[in-house]
């Protein structure tokens, strides 16, 4: 690998954590705050009222002409048919074998423009997969992450507060609008990564700064990674590289529903055979029943034997308790099922749930 | 002094592994983390606690302490048999954070090797490695 490629970048925000006492951490080849004041504290900040996250590491892909469309419905697994002009779509990004290369949102920006963002550690790995791909469509493949810095506004009170604080009109969810912030052209998307409302704000890297501090100003907390893990697992939401990988299809990982096999993306065959045959494993939300805080990595027990494998296990700042996300052996996998899980050695008692672990009152 | 402020108390003896242990007579000791120890971990959500009378020994884990993002071993200062434990942890582990040298006390120990107290650090030299670390 080259310099330029173990080397840690900063996002256009990197001075404003700093300037908070954010504990910084390498992440995807990033140097990315992982906290402030403390993961509970943003947490509830997220679930009671508004919270920001630097989510700039993240890459954005434009595609634009004529075959984008036709393109991109070979390469993501859902009917991108079903997009409009503004709208916002989840998909997943497939190998010819069914792995899941990268989950990601797509957004239609024009007739033929779409934008789709990226997981910052598969931004290179999907660029090449999709420039390869895009040969035989007249559609071009333009890397745009330099272009961005992202914001993610999340929270009960987060579109209230952003479209006060910044002047803007924000899309629905599941659209996305062009506006101006900064003065400059930006995109807000009606999205997110935490299971409450908000927005995500594509904006010019050059005004990143002073709009987090009219947004930290309007009383938006600062959040870190640390709080955007625990936000995520509680409702269930996957994260790549943990939940989804290449050697798991979208079946197993319970996303058939972002799987439109009709549309004969890449990979759909093996997709439709695992949604008519089953799969032999299936990635499902538990709860530990005790003491206890599951890890990635821990082994997953039935009667003695090894049933399964957790891909993501914290401590729920709202539930209070462990929780997380295993592959489990399928005739296990029904909600109310009681698993054990081996936490460093200790058999800690665990019950399958449903999704999502924690629900919004009200 | 507020609570984000660092802080080693000179009546303490320190672990290089981020432990304290203050001496009680000859025989007793009680064992913590250090203020930099809870720092670095973050909020404690859970203390694994070990069973009163069995027996640790200086640089090895008797407990585990987890914040929300991971666990951490706790090293024994010295060694010795659990004589007590704090209870009060189970259910208030954030006493970690808000209090290492007080209310977040982890065991109190009956030490078979009292000389041990040697290879400790006093608390000037504690915040030096720290310093250079």
């Amino acid at each position: 690998m080259s310099d330029a490629a173990t080397a840690t970048r900063r996002t256009p925000l990197y001075e404003r954590h700093v300037e908070l006492g954010a504990k910084l951490v390498p992440f995807a080849g990033w140097e990315m705050p992982v906290q402030y004041e403390g993961i509970r504290e943003e947490h509830s900040a997220v679930r009671r009222h508004a919270g920001m996250f630097d989510v700039s590491h993240m890459g954005q892909v434009e595609v634009e002409g004529p075959g984008a469309l036709a393109f991109l419905q070979r390469v993501l697994s859902n009917d991108v048919a079903k997009v409009h002009v503004g709208g916002a779509q989840y998909s997943v990004l497939c190998n010819e074998d069914g792995g899941v290369i990268d989950d990601l949102f797509a957004y239609r920006l024009g007739g033929d423009r779409y934008l789709v963002v990226t997981n910052a550690a598969n931004h290179e790995t999907d660029l090449a997969w999709l420039g390869r791909q895009s040969r035989e469509f007249d559609a071009l493949v333009r890397d745009v992450a330099d272009r961005y810095a992202m914001l993610a506004v999340q929270g009960p009170h987060a579109r209230d507060v952003v479209a006060r604080a910044l002047g803007i009109e924000l899309p629905p969810r599941f659209h996305v609008a062009h506006v101006q912030i900064g003065r400059r052209p930006a995109l807000a998307c009606g999205t997110g990564y935490t299971g409450e409302d908000g927005v995500e704000l594509l904006i010019d890297p050059e005004v990143a700064s002073p709009i987090w501090a009219e947004l930290l100003d309007a009383g938006v907390v600062p959040c870190g990674l640390g709080a955007r893990d625990t936000l995520r697992l509680e409702v269930c939401f996957h994260l790549h590289g943990n939940d989804l990988t290449p050697e798991r299809n979208p079946i197993e990982a319970g996303l058939g529903w972002c799987c439109a096999e009709a549309t004969r993306f890449i990979g759909a065959d093996v997709v439709a055979r695992a949604r008519r045959e089953g799969t032999a494993e299936k990635l499902v939300p538990f709860k530990i029943e005790g003491p206890g805080i599951p890890r990635e990595g821990n082994p997953v027990l039935a009667a003695g034997e090894q049933v399964g494998i957790v891909t993501s296990g914290t401590f729920s700042p709202s539930l209070e308790l462990g929780i997380g996300m295993a592959y489990v052996r399928a005739d296990l996998a029904e909600p109310g099922s009681e698993v054990e899980i081996d936490v460093r050695g200790k058999h800690r008692p665990a019950r399958i749930a449903s999704k999502p672990l924690y629900q919004r009152k009200g | 002094m507020t609570l984000s402020d660092a802080h080693y108390p000179d009546d303490l003896l320190y672990h290089d592994q981020h432990d304290w242990a203050r001496l009680e007579g000859d025989e007793h000791a009680v064992f913590g983390v250090t203020w930099y120890a809870q720092d670095s971990l973050g909020e404690v959500v859970f203390y694994d606690a070990p069973e009163v009378g069995a027996t640790i020994s200086k640089d090895a884990s008797y407990a585990e302490v987890e914040s929300v993002k991971a666990v951490s071993d706790v090293i024994a200062p010295l060694s010795g048999e659990i004589v007590e434990v704090n209870d009060s942890l189970e259910d208030t582990p954030e006493k970690i954070n808000q209090d290492p040298y007080g209310e977040g006390w982890l065991v109190k120990v009956k030490l078979t090797q009292p000389e041990e107290t040697g290879a400790l650090l006093g608390a000037d030299e504690y915040r030096k490695l720290l310093e250079n670390s």
